[in-house]
């Protein structure tokens, strides 16, 4: 997988919405680590959503009209970057939402092809070697659905994770299992995703870590909520907060200053 | 054809999810497929190669479905049997029932066969004063409980043995009070007693088929209980229904769909038992039927060639899609509401039945993706799960509430600065909300999500605000520095 390594790239950041509203954290932990990987890297001030809610949904012209966004305002870097394989797949999806249409679709591949999930992007195009990380704790780390299946990511977090001073990384024992988010499928079928979290809480709290990582922010507030529901202290976080030693910046995800302290 | 409760998925979930027993089925049914499946690919070096000969067969089969059907039929009728072709169930009813009325059958035995519960056919044949007479041991178990498989492969897998000996004492009713029925193997021994006398008694035995050979004109059915065999083998008249996607060229064609389905299945290399049917009984043979019937089904198949689904003709109903799917973990085979559940359930039910009477399948899923990883033919489900969601947009089956959640959602995330007020207002009406605790247990329009978790809130400002007044800070920092 490991592409030729450009000097200095000049990387267009999308931090997707998740990120944008509920985890401002993990878009500067991401801007910090492409930078000290060596790429140049600019946040489009345009940028909300990639579409994908209107993708899934089965709304091809509102997709439409959020891809033509974006591959306007990112056409002109060398990398797409985003902290999410589920966003990031929706990008390398853009040439389904323009088939039949010869010149969007040449613009849709040309930046569907230069699209990465950040894990994969530092591991597998950067070959970035420099966390200088510390995390004390034993972290339980959640494959996401997209990540796994559509980008083949298993490895590359670990690898980077396997830098952080400190850091035991300890695999689920149903990996492959997705947490039950699933965009508006948590809210249109309650009943199902309540099981699936319920169940993969089972699974992340029967691991013994005390911290869970994942590279997608909508798995981990699904997660998060399950847990801190049935009251664990097992802290959830970005992988990219911990590769970028950012965890002082922001309390874990479902955790504010006073968590622990119900009531 | 067979009711219809697909259009009420969502409370049909509901109620399953209440279900302890079902619950205890299921777990059992994941770890125990799953492991089964996975140690027989790793087994196989070349099962990945396999899967892709598969395709390539099974869509060189779809690109040529009339001439090998054709071919099929030339070999069948060349051997003395006979074809049926039925464009709808009723018309495959039909034919099974006047083949039944030619022969005065009063009884039939059958073996497993999902196109027989896409017939409905246990339910009309007994209308019309035939009893049908299930054999697989599952099927039979279903049977006496008056209800549907919950799976393709495992038709009672949702039913657990207590139950199954409560099915059994309830039907048998010659049973002593004190006979011991708690070991699966005492379950077995009495299903088996009973059905000893109805393979001898019946008129006609009817099975499915798991391929048709274009070749030889022989049909093959798979099975591990040897009931099949004995279906097929005692009365005079054998009947194989099948739908047309399962012809095969030849017979290494056939080999190579077998290699993939019992390891899909059930992780076997091979299922114990592999049985070709040939014509009807011929002078120098030992046993077998008088007459060979095929009843080739239709019933919507045709319709997905060149569609977008087409690609669904390419399964071979081995079940591992349902079997590493979360959603059919969490709620079993009935909830989907009709023939066929799990995620090729959920792409095949809306062809067959209109997407107008299955409309929440397609939605009821993740789109994580596990069902085409496993799936043995490579068939694309997500995709097609997605395709469907976009035929019920076009045709305005997606709930109001959702469409105009989506304009309005579409109308801000294209007006950036819209965009960033709306935003930045909720960040800070929800971080004001989950206070110092950083989540909220409840939430209004939200009751979905807090019914079973807490919903995180964010703390404040969004990213785009906070690299905003970075930025401004970077600037006056260089500026200084310059000054």
């Amino acid at each position: 997988m490991t592409q030729k390594i450009q000097s200095s790239p000049h990387v267009g950041l999308f931090v997707t919405c998740l990120v944008d509203f509920y985890r401002p954290s993990v878009g500067f932990a991401a801007l910090d680590l492409l930078e000290r990987a060596g790429c140049r890297v600019s946040v489009p001030d345009e940028q909300t959503c990639c579409g994908q809610p209107a993708w899934n949904s089965g709304d091809r012209a509102t997709t439409r009209r959020m891809a033509e966004r974006l591959i306007a305002q990112y056409e002109g870097f060398d990398y797409i970057v985003l902290p999410s394989a589920s966003c990031a797949g929706m990008v390398k999806d853009y040439p389904d939402v323009f088939a039949g249409d010869d010149a969007w679709l040449a613009r849709a591949r040309a930046v569907s092809d230069k699209t990465w999930e950040l894990t994969s992007f530092l591991t597998d195009v950067m070959a970035f070697e420099g966390i200088e990380a510390a995390y004390e704790g034993v972290a339980a780390y959640h494959d996401s659905c997209t990540g796994l299946r559509k980008f083949k990511i298993r490895e590359q977090p670990r690898a980077l994770l396997s830098k952080v001073a400190g850091l035991e990384v300890r695999n689920l024992s149903e990996p492959e299992e997705c947490c039950g988010f699933g965009g508006t499928f948590c809210v249109k079928f309650g009943d199902i995703s309540s099981r699936m979290v319920g169940d993969k809480a089972d699974d992340i709290m029967g691991t013994g870590a005390d911290t869970l990582l994942a590279g997608e922010v909508g798995c981990l507030l699904n997660m998060a909520g399950r847990l801190k529901r049935v009251g664990s202290p097992i802290k959830v976080r970005h992988v990219a907060e911990v590769l970028a030693g950012m965890t002082a910046d922001a309390p874990p995800i479902g955790d504010g200053p006073d968590s622990g302290k119900e009531g | 054809m067979e009711q219809s409760t697909s259009h009420t998925f969502k409370e049909n979930a509901h109620r399953a999810i209440d279900d302890d027993n079902l619950r205890v089925s299921l777990q059992t049914m994941k770890t125990g497929f799953r492991a089964k499946r996975s140690a027989a690919v790793a087994k196989l070096p070349e099962f990945e190669a396999l899967r892709d000969e598969g395709k390539r067969l099974k869509d060189h089969v779809l690109a040529n479905l009339d001439f090998y059907l054709e071919a099929f039929e030339a070999k069948v009728l060349e051997q003395g049997g006979h074809v049926h072709w039925c464009s709808t169930a009723e018309d495959a009813r039909q034919a099974v029932l006047a083949i039944c009325r030619d022969h005065g059958a009063r009884t039939v035995t059958k073996g497993k066969s999902m196109i027989a519960e896409e017939l409905g056919l246990n339910a009309f044949l007994e209308r019309e004063g035939v009893t049908p007479i299930e054999t697989d041991l599952g099927e039979y178990i279903i049977q006496l409980r008056n209800e549907p498989p919950s799976h393709i492969v495992a038709p009672a897998l949702h039913v657990r043995k207590e139950a199954v000996a409560d099915a059994f004492r309830a039907t048998h009713t010659h049973l002593a009070p004190d006979r011991d029925l708690t070991e699966p193997r005492q379950l077995l021994d009495e299903a088996r007693s009973e059905l000893r006398d109805k393979f001898l008694a019946a008129d006609i035995g009817i099975t499915g088929a798991n391929a048709l050979i274009a070749e030889t004109g022989s049909t093959i059915i798979v099975t591990n209980e040897g009931n099949g065999d004995l279906t097929q083998l005692l009365p005079k008249v054998h009947v194989v229904i099948a739908s047309l996607e399962k012809v095969v060229p030849t017979l290494e064609d056939a080999t190579t769909i077998l290699r993939l389905l019992a390891r899909s299945a059930t992780g076997q290399e091979f299922s114990s038992y592999t049985t070709f049917s040939t014509g009807p009984r011929r002078p120098e043979d030992t046993d077998g039927p008088e007459e060979f019937h095929v009843i080739l089904l239709d019933n919507g198949r045709t319709k997905m060639l060149g569609s977008e689904f087409e690609e669904m003709l390419r399964c071979i109903r081995c079940g591992a899609c349902m079997n590493h799917c979360p959603v059919y973990g969490a709620v079993g085979g009935h909830a989907y509401g009709w023939v066929y559940p799990g995620p090729m359930g959920s792409v095949l039910t809306p062809a067959l039945i209109g997407i107008e009477n299955s409309a929440p399948l397609p939605n009821a899923s993740t789109l994580c993706g596990r069902c085409e990883s496993v799936c043995p033919m490579k068939i694309p489900l997500p995709r097609m799960l997605r395709d469907w969601r976009e035929r019920e947009f076009a045709a305005k089956l997606t709930p109001d509430r959702q469409r105009w959640g989506l304009q309005a959602w579409a109308f801000a995330a294209t007006r950036p600065a819209l965009y960033r007020l709306g935003t930045r207002l909720a960040a800070r009406l929800m971080a004001l909300a989950g206070g110092r605790r950083g989540r909220l247990s409840k939430l209004p329009m939200a009751a979905a999500w807090t019914q079973s978790r807490d919903m995180p809130t964010p703390r404040g400002d969004t990213f785009m605000e906070l690299y905003r007044r970075h930025k401004v800070a970077m600037g006056q920092a260089a500026n200084g520095k310059k000054g």
